[in-house]
């Protein structure tokens, strides 16, 4: 495949490179994973195969070869010689054909998987893009050419795939912890407010906006000795305003986290656009 | 020692030294399912494969153990080679009341081990640096410190792995030709991980 327009992000994706964070390394991989995975299955790719994590359309490719693309995430307009062939279906593309990914209906993220997946060349085991540390391969522009892999099995259309369509209000359960004890009434707190996305928001994380979340009195000066923190942490600074924590996320922090994003709950952070309203629902 | 939780399946295990936090961390990595395993300066985060029961093994393992033995050193020996002229170099000196020949000998004389990583890949926060060289930060951080600068803050010593902001006052550079602490493309990427013991040589 040969890249003839990026759209404003197109970074390779896999399912990252867990396992490295006590050498700094962030786990990186696709945000919104059902989505990477099943754009695999649909192109008969094993589910872990490296794709495109497109940000609002607007990537261009060329087939080099013949070969089957499929679009996931959101429902995505795909135009093949300017004609709609519909997201969430193998597109079979011969040599020279031009496929273009419209931006998405609603939410933000299209995953693009190719038969063979891209087999650009692995990282500490993986071929996602890191933007926070500039592991993997670089965000992809105009030239580029992708090389494939070998099919391992034909496509499959047999899904029968009703695309997820993002809300603009969402609601996400928060695990308190591992320091919720520096909020005065947590709970409460977490419970009482409504927050927006912030356009800052980047793979990194995700920037909440609104009412900022206050410190129990007896942390108010105190700074926390950098530690640890995962994928889906709600981390707390100065401001108050919660970051959510991506794939790209730093390894450590010295913020306190109020609480942590199940894993199953963040692809839908990935697709909220700024400006969705984001409630954040606190579990003991 | 605090138990606190990450998520359904992480632990964030509070301790009170580097010796526990050392301990610590070589008990957890026998456990089963570890994804990540990350000592810091007062904790360890141990991660486990979704569903794993091992997050419920955390407490009787650590609970029933002596942590106030530092683990047998497990790491690999690295001799970084160094050339001491930091711009730094006379305030140390000067905060330590020696001169900047001490301050290197001091420097280069000890064994320091890998506490832990972080900041960014590559980055090791070493321990054993000698008292006389344990100072602030500096008030205002560098926007830019060179790739491979040696620095110290607080009890620590470490290597810049890439140019960064930083706020560490910079003893010297890792000489040309030094092995680089952060290479994606080798094995292992990270130069430095943690238990490893490191010495600078004075070079040039």
């Amino acid at each position: 495949m040969t890249v003839l327009a990026p759209g404003p992000s197109a970074l390779v994706q896999d399912l990252g490179r867990p396992g490295y964070a006590h050498l700094g390394v962030p786990p990186s991989g696709a945000l919104d994973v059902p989505s990477l995975r099943l754009a695999n299955r649909l192109a008969g790719n094993a589910e872990g195969a490296a794709g495109i994590e497109v940000v609002l359309g607007g990537l261009v490719l060329r087939a080099e070869a013949s070969c089957t693309v499929v679009v996931t995430g959101p429902s995505t307009p795909v135009l093949l010689a300017g004609r709609d062939v519909g997201s969430h279906a193998p597109v079979h593309l011969r040599a020279g054909d031009v496929v273009e990914l419209g931006p998405p209906r609603a939410g933000l993220r299209s995953y693009l998987a190719v038969s063979g997946g891209l087999d650009v060349p692995p990282h500490l085991g993986s071929r996602s893009t890191d933007v926070l540390s500039g592991i993997g391969p670089d965000p992809l522009r105009a030239g580029d050419v992708l090389p494939l892999g070998t099919p391992v099995r034909p496509p499959t259309g047999e899904d029968a795939v009703a695309p997820p369509s993002p809300p603009d209000r969402l609601t996400v359960p928060v695990l308190l912890g591992p320091r919720e004890d520096w909020f005065a009434d947590p709970v409460a707190q977490l419970a009482a407010a409504t927050w927006s996305v912030s356009p800052e928001s980047n793979r990194v994380g995700l920037r909440l906006l609104g009412h900022p979340l206050v410190r129990a009195d007896a942390r108010a000066e105190r700074e926390l000795t950098s530690e640890a923190v995962v994928t889906g942490a709600v981390q707390v600074p100065a401001n108050g305003r919660p970051v959510i924590f991506l794939a790209d996320h730093p390894t450590t922090g010295g913020y306190p986290v109020i609480g942590v994003v199940p894993t199953g709950h963040l692809a839908a952070l990935a697709q909220a656009r700024p400006g969705t309203r984001v409630r954040l629902r606190p579990r003991a | 020692m605090r138990l606190l939780r990450c998520g359904a399946d992480a632990v964030l295990v509070e301790l009170g030294s580097l010796t526990e936090v050392a301990a610590a961390r070589a008990l957890l990595a026998g456990l089963p399912d570890v994804v990540d395993l990350v000592p810091a300066a007062r904790t360890v985060l141990v991660s486990f494969r979704p569903g794993s029961p091992s997050v419920a093994a955390v407490r009787p393992l650590l609970t029933s153990a002596d942590l106030s033995v530092a683990p047998a050193v497990t790491g690999r020996p690295v001799v970084l080679p160094v050339v001491y002229d930091g711009p730094d170099l006379e305030l140390v000196a000067s905060t330590a009341g020696v001169g900047v020949d001490a301050v290197v000998a001091l420097h280069s004389g000890a064994e320091y081990t890998v506490a832990f990583t972080g900041f960014a890949p590559g980055f090791g926060y070493l321990t054993g640096l000698p008292p006389e060289l344990h100072q602030p930060r500096l008030g205002t951080p560098r926007t830019r410190v060179p790739v491979g600068s040696v620095a110290v803050a607080g009890e620590f010593t470490g290597v810049y792995p890439r140019a960064s902001p930083g706020g560490w006052r910079l003893l010297g550079r890792l000489a040309a030709g030094a092995e680089p602490l952060f290479d994606p493309h080798r094995t292992p990427a990270a130069l430095l991980a943690p238990g490893d013991t490191v010495r600078f040589e004075v070079t040039g």
